[in-house]
């Protein structure tokens, strides 16, 4: 069962070809033999996920089961989830348990799903190698020695290993695309203000949103119906219907107009992950697209306006973990400042501390003119270049990263290199705009992923562009031998 | 040297909504410590504010009571500092660009002098929590009941020149405020305060001097003695010789002094930027037409209203709409007293002020309704008792639930006007007092007020005295 999608899971139990307890049972042995290596799960909430399975089995019984009822998922740890650990992989929240539920995780329980647990990511969702977790790095399920992308690395991981049928996520810089593109799954990142981010662990305010990883567009399609909507707790949600994503998977792509932007097809680019992207655009053709050339040129800008503009927000966000009211608390403080520093000093990494100074500077007196706020002014140029690109085409299509996964600690003393891999995702987040990752191929027995970008609360649209090539491809049903743990 | 004194104030204004500024939990004072703090106020993890719709519209009524503009597209900030009772390491306040820009306020001082102030501007923010250093053998508590309950923060240009008009600013503001029925005045809970900028420069110069900041005064009387102490300390020090410098300072009413806090070297940079979670406020013609709509008589037209109206004297209307719920007050005992605004204003302002002061309560919570007291005010329009009498009734309204009425019927209070009985009296004690009466005669023209006094005693003082005078003229 693990091997197949949500929809295919979901069809089985509503065929009653297998029972949520077995399901949920046969994922939890899975986590047992598999994620040793693997470090995907922080925590595993066993005997919750097995009620949680009887209570759906039970809606099977009267017949009031949906879509998701009994669907074992996991939820990245940066999703508040009332009475379990909340870590955000960091010690400073490891001793935290939430006393409510975001909003994502709300929804998803109405409609039904078992949480499996909570997915290891880069400590407050800040890494693109999921390297900087307080509970270490996950490793890729094709290659153990590589990393299997950030910061929602657990759970592109989890769906990559057959640990969990589907798995949220948030994407801020590429979050939720560069992992699933580097395990082999498909990465929904929604417009911004589509899902909501009541109870997800503020990293970027203005650049957070909340997703899904899993198996097929389809599967994206199935979670987005259920995360998406307005919520009156999210000054930034938007008040907007949600249409009915699976409905609209199978539209024809004939006189679909695909813009190719000149800038990600450009020097950084490894030359077989372009092949596996232009192997797929050869399907698009076939499916009747049409394909143009797009510029993007504020491209090159998008990672330097990325790292003054997260950090920024995040050193304020973080600002809360003071060691006063939750969290970690450093050992006698003397005073409070010796309390606020240490605590702080302790209870943070290496890389979280390294953005909420960069925060802190970019704010400070005499500089906020010169970084903060041309920052601002670049981003608009930058949404605009999509906007403009828009004009013309339907979708924009592009690689995901620049390279397949790279090797753990590779980059690790590198942080430059390192953000570079979010070189095509960035933009994005910057603009608000949806973009899905999908499997177009392997390299060196590495998944590679293509990144499809829509206009704003385009998703159906993106969802069928990338259901209607996952139709005619199998990459994304591709699995990899993991061998059990002793 | 002559000193010139210029004085600004920031005022805290506390809106009084029912619940706070970005959450839903309750603003209502005094409740057990953190019990009033829900998971926003607490700045959990992963929650966020949005913004109270109340907030948005006590602000404009504001700033259309000042003649201010309204922003139309105003935005929340966040001022970093770290404090134990700031929960989110941030306060969310408005900085580039405030709800309300530039209005301004006439105030009037004590010798009639009337003078305008500017009002920079007026921005919302949240509160922050308290800090409780007692009881917790060396450590502090947090109490984050007050986190989140929503502040208007009044700046007024440093237009004053004295203490004393500084003092005429703040109540100005705190009645406006209490006309708009935007924030309660309870200085005591806090929920009115200020902070008073303050410098000196030598007589005529242009160039402000430098300023020192004092913090968190809550009220008239600190304001002015604050002030004060801070401009004598200001004088001495630069005659000796000495500089002032840019600092903040913490008035200490118990010892009457200011105390330094932080200088400018040690002023925080509060790092403010717009904050991402919350859209900017903008606001149009029609919703600022819907709050027009809705704005109270201010208490200059009213004041106005009553010198025209009720043929009030200039200060007899301004204590009278000092508040609007004493004007109230005051408008409905005219109606009861069926139009006996002289008597009504007199009454209100001697013996109603005088018992609420003595009892400590405020005219909301008066023993005596307006509708009671008018009913004694008629009484002595009509001449059923003297006003000496109604001294009595006053009490016995004050003390009881009985009406003006029943009090003079069941005491016996009525006035005589019996023109007979009166001159019974009077033919007793012009015999009985033949001395007096000689003197009298001769010339002693002072002598008259014993006969009446005389005469009063023995009629328990419900003569009528206007009859009274005239039948002792005429007898004498």
């Amino acid at each position: 069962m693990h091997t197949q999608t949500l929809a295919q899971i979901s069809a089985a139990l509503h065929a009653k070809k297998i029972s949520s307890e077995e399901l949920t049972r046969d994922y939890l042995t899975r986590i047992k033999s598999f994620d040793g290596s693997i470090n995907a799960y922080i925590t595993v909430t066993e005997e919750e996920a097995i009620a949680n399975a009887q209570r759906a089995d039970k809606l099977f019984a009267k017949g009031e089961a949906g879509a998701l009822t009994g669907v074992p998922i996991a939820h990245k740890d940066i999703f508040c989830t009332q009475g379990v650990r909340t870590s955000c992989a960091s010690k400073m929240l490891d001793n935290f348990i939430a006393p409510y539920n975001a909003t994502c995780v709300a929804k998803l329980a109405d409609a039904g799903v078992v949480s499996l647990g909570k997915t290891n990511m880069d400590e407050f969702a800040m890494g693109s190698s999921n390297e900087t977790s307080f509970y270490g790095a996950v490793k890729n399920p094709w290659a153990l020695e590589a990393v299997p992308g950030g910061s929602s690395g657990g759970s592109a991981a989890v769906v990559a290993a057959g640990l969990a049928a589907a798995a949220t996520g948030t994407d801020t810089g590429g979050s939720i695309r560069q992992p699933a593109a580097l395990t082999g799954v498909t990465g929904l990142k929604p417009t911004y203000g589509r899902v909501s981010r009541y109870g997800m662990i503020a990293f970027a305010s203005s650049l957070d949103q909340g997703g899904s990883l899993t198996r097929s567009a389809e599967d994206a399609a199935m979670m987005l119906q259920a995360m998406a909507g307005f919520d009156a707790k999210d000054s930034t949600s938007i008040d907007k219907p949600v249409p009915d994503y699976s409905a609209e998977l199978n539209h024809s792509l004939q006189g679909l107009r695909i813009g190719l932007p000149k800038e990600y097809f450009s020097e950084g680019l490894a030359a077989e992950v372009e092949q596996c992207v232009q192997d797929a655009i050869t399907h698009y053709r076939k499916l009747g697209a049409e394909v143009v050339e797009v510029s993007l040129p504020h491209t090159d800008l998008a990672i330097p306006v990325y790292y003054v503009i997260a950090p920024a927000e995040c050193s304020a966000n973080l600002s809360r973990f003071d060691g006063v009211r939750f969290g970690y608390r450093c050992k006698d403080p003397v005073d409070l400042e010796d309390l606020y520093k240490r605590s702080r000093g302790e209870g943070f990494g290496t890389e979280v501390k390294r953005r909420i100074m960069m925060g802190a500077y970019v704010l400070s007196a005499g500089y906020y003119d010169a970084y903060y706020l041309k920052a601002q002014r670049i981003r608009r140029l930058i949404r605009d270049d999509f906007l403009q690109a828009f004009k013309n085409v339907d979708v924009i299509l592009g690689p995901t990263t620049p390279t397949p996964a790279f090797n753990l600690a590779e980059k690790q003393k590198d942080p430059i290199t390192m953000y570079f891999s979010d070189i095509y995702t960035i933009a994005v987040n910057l603009a608000g705009l949806p973009a899905i990752s999908v499997p177009v191929g392997f390299v060196g027995g590495r998944p590679v992923g293509m990144q499809l970008i829509g206009g704003l609360f385009e998703e159906a649209r993106l969802l069928n562009v990338a259901h209607k090539f996952q139709m005619e491809t199998d990459w994304h049903l591709q699995t990899p031998i993991l061998k059990a743990d002793q | 040297m002559q000193w010139e004194v210029v004085i600004g104030l920031e005022i805290h204004a506390q809106l009084n909504t029912k619940s706070k500024i970005f959450s839903g939990a309750s603003t209502a004072y005094g409740a057990a410590p953190n019990t009033q703090a829900c998971e926003v106020d607490l700045g959990l993890p992963g929650v966020l504010p949005v913004l109270n719709e109340e907030v948005v519209r006590m602000a404009a009524l504001f700033a259309l009571a000042i003649d201010a503009n309204v922003s139309r597209h105003s935005v929340f900030a966040r001022k970093n500092y770290f404090y134990p009772d700031l929960p989110k390491g941030y306060q969310i306040s408005q900085f580039e660009r405030p709800i309300v820009e530039t209005g301004s306020i006439e105030i009037e001082l004590e010798d009639g002098t009337r003078k305008i102030i500017g009002v920079t501007r007026a921005h919302l923010e949240e509160d922050a929590g308290k800090s409780l250093h007692e009881d917790f053998h060396g450590m502090t508590g947090i109490d984050l009941n007050r986190a989140g309950t929503p502040l208007l923060e009044i700046v007024s240009e440093p237009d004053m020149r004295s203490a004393q008009e500084a003092v005429a600013y703040m109540k100005k503001i705190h009645s406006l405020v209490q006309y708009l029925g935007i924030c309660d005045g309870n200085m005591a809970e806090g929920s009115f305060r200020c902070d008073a900028n303050v410098s000196i420069r030598p007589q005529g110069q242009k160039e402000l001097g430098t300023r020192t900041e004092l913090k968190n005064i809550n009220s008239f009387r600190f304001v002015e003695r604050a002030i004060n102490y801070e401009v004598q300390r200001q004088i001495e020090l630069i005659e000796e010789g000495g500089k002032i410098t840019q600092e903040t300072r913490l008035y200490d009413a118990d010892a009457h002094e200011t105390r330094s806090m932080r200088s400018k070297e040690e002023a925080m940079d509060y790092r403010y930027f717009p904050d991402p979670d919350l859209l900017p406020v903008v606001i149009d013609d029609g919703y600022l037409d819907a709050c027009r709509a809705t704005l109270p008589e201010l208490p200059d037209a009213k004041r106005q209203r009553f010198i025209d109206e009720y043929a009030l004297s200039v200060d007899d209307a301004g204590v009278l709409t000092s508040s609007r719920d004493l004007a109230a007050y005051f408008e409905a005992t005219v109606v009861a007293a069926k139009g006996e605004t002289k008597l009504a204003a007199n009454w209100i302002m001697g013996e109603v002020i005088g018992g609420l002061n003595k009892s400590g309560l405020d005219i909301t919570n008066s023993p005596l309704s307006a509708e009671r007291l008018g009913g004694m005010l008629i009484r002595i329009a009509d001449d059923t008792i003297s006003g000496k009498i109604a001294k009595q009734v006053f009490e016995a309204l004050w003390q009881s639930d009985e009406e003006a009425d029943a009090i003079i019927e069941s005491r016996g209070l009525k006035q005589v006007t019996d023109s007979g009985a009166i001159e019974k009296v009077i033919d007793e004690i012009i015999a009985n007092n033949s001395g007096q009466v000689e003197q009298y005669r001769a010339g002693k023209d002072k002598l008259f007020g014993f006969f009446v006094g005389q005469v009063m005693k023995a009629m328990q003082g419900k003569a009528n005295p206007a009859q009274v005078n005239e039948i002792l003229k005429k007898k004498l």
